[in-house]
């Protein structure tokens, strides 16, 4: 009996100790992109880190006017229900043949009401419309406008939760990505569904992309399918910036 | 070799913070030019303005990878009526793209110029080494004297290297334009072309007439920087290969 009354106890002691652990551990780890070691990744994170520190928080980029809105290529991938498309998805191309009707962005994670919004209820939302500067890592750049809800206006509407550090978001096309709250509630950062006055094409992400403005084209992921919310830094594995080689951070 | 005063013998070395200044930024320097290129090589073409890309007009187009032909675009027309010439279009072909550790090397290699430059540069100011040795003297700025010592390069008569910073009239103005004007620019309209940046400070991005007119500045620097390179090493050969580089490595005492 008394062995029995040992063993609860130093279950008790470890369960205890692992609770503890499990809340000190978020506080102190895992705020930062993972280098695994890498020097280039080092060096992206000592960017990432410098520009946080010294830049004026969430600045607003250069809008411009109408006359400004010039020719824009459609990079990346172009249509995710293209049955020849390396990432095709089946999924996508149903909701395609239905005008994404059916679409619903899925907001999860950290938020006190999780909960799905087709393209009526974000239209919904007060739309924010701007005309900026789009610029590839590969070196052109593009001006377009663009008509959306503030991600941050989402994020409150479903309640987000005060220990939330980044939103993640997850795409028709396979890919995963995340931006931090800085970029999150920045003013510009959107769910954009219209481009140049008109809903948004397939080629350029329909029926919602995201554009953040203060970073490269790729970290304004096309074709959205789902937002969560963490408090830990979520590489987004082989579906990620990061294991294929590309820089998390794209404020440069 | 008449005509040139002679070389004082008791004169000065570099400076340790000198030697070490020029070796981070040199390998610095080298790391740039490297992933740069690679990083031109994704989208040869240079612009000016804010905005450039595949379907707007070129001012260059650099045949350096298989991209410069911007062929291979699949037209979806125009946004609206209105303006048929604002059309989108998306690529009918693979596209060489390197940039995923081309980007990350560049930026990581403009850490080491950065940083060290600064420190040098506050260092060259504070210690008056700048003054001392960089500056030209006004009194030296004369045509006779300028013209002279072009000549003398001209016919390659390189004085023989002292292993300090005792350095000719032209010599004085090159590392002036590199150090002052050169690698400040490249600096500034590097940073000219990151959104962050240019969001919270928009000057900078005003500065050199947009994005894309910053890019092809930075490419311009560049090349003249790598020129200066050229130029630098072939002087550095005719003056004394063994004796300069012992000067700037281990000092001249050494």
């Amino acid at each position: 009996m008394k062995s029995r009354h040992l063993l609860t106890r130093r279950k008790v002691l470890l369960a205890g100790l692992a609770a503890v652990g499990g809340l000190l551990l978020p506080g102190c780890t895992k705020k930062l992109p993972p280098t695994y070691g890498n020097i280039l990744r080092m060096g992206d994170v000592l960017t990432y880190g410098a520009q946080r520190v010294l830049l004026p928080g969430q600045s607003l980029a250069k809008e411009y006017s109408s006359r400004d809105i010039t020719s824009f290529p459609a990079v990346g991938t172009v249509n995710p229900g293209d049955p020849d498309h390396p990432r095709c998805s089946e999924t996508y191309r149903r909701l395609q043949e239905r005008a994404f009707a059916d679409w619903h962005l899925s907001v999860e994670g950290l938020v006190a009401r999780p909960g799905f919004y087709s393209l009526a209820d974000l239209k919904r939302f007060p739309a924010r419309t701007q005309i900026t500067r789009h610029t590839c890592e590969e070196g052109w750049s593009a001006i377009a406008e663009w008509t959306g809800v503030p991600l941050g206006q989402v994020l409150q509407t479903a309640g987000i939760l005060p220990e939330a550090r980044f939103v993640s978001v997850y795409s028709y096309d396979d890919l995963a990505d995340s931006i931090d709250m800085l970029d999150a509630f920045h003013p510009q950062t959107l769910l954009a569904y219209g481009m140049n006055g008109h809903d948004l094409s397939v080629p350029h992400g329909a029926p919602v992309r995201l554009r953040i403005e203060t970073q490269l084209g790729y970290k304004s992921v096309k074709y959205l399918a789902r937002i969560v919310v963490t408090n830990e830094f979520d590489d987004g594995g082989e579906k990620g910036n990061i294991q294929n080689g590309w820089s998390w951070y794209a404020g440069i | 070799m008449a005509g040139h005063p002679p070389i004082p013998t008791d004169s000065p070395g570099h400076s340790s913070w000198v030697r070490i200044a020029h070796w981070i930024v040199s390998l610095s320097f080298l790391t740039l030019v490297f992933s740069g290129y690679v990083i031109l090589m994704c989208h040869p073409r240079l612009y000016w303005g804010e905005v450039g890309n595949d379907l707007t007009p070129a001012l260059v187009e650099l045949p350096i990878s298989r991209n410069h032909r911007h062929g291979g675009w699949e037209r979806h027309g125009a946004f609206s009526q209105d303006a048929p010439a604002v059309v989108s279009a998306s690529r009918t072909y693979e596209i060489f793209n390197e940039n995923s550790w081309g980007r990350s090397l560049h930026f990581l290699a403009a850490w080491f110029l950065v940083l060290p430059g600064a420190i040098y540069l506050l260092v060259g100011l504070c210690t008056g080494h700048f003054w001392r040795h960089l500056w030209p003297r006004v009194g030296q700025l004369t045509p006779g004297q300028i013209w002279r010592d072009l000549v003398d390069h001209l016919r390659l008569r390189i004085r023989p290297a002292t292993g300090g910073p005792q350095y000719g009239l032209l010599q004085k103005c090159a590392y002036c334009a590199v150090v002052f004007l050169a690698l400040p620019l490249a600096v500034l309209t590097g940073l000219a072309m990151s959104p962050a940046i240019t969001a919270g400070y928009p000057l900078l991005g005003s500065l050199f007439g947009g994005y894309q007119s910053a890019r092809t500045i930075h490419f311009v620097v560049a090349v003249v920087l790598v020129l200066f390179l050229i130029v630098h090493v072939a002087m550095v050969v005719r003056s004394g290969f063994k004796r300069q580089m012992r000067a700037m490595t281990l000092g001249r005492k050494a």
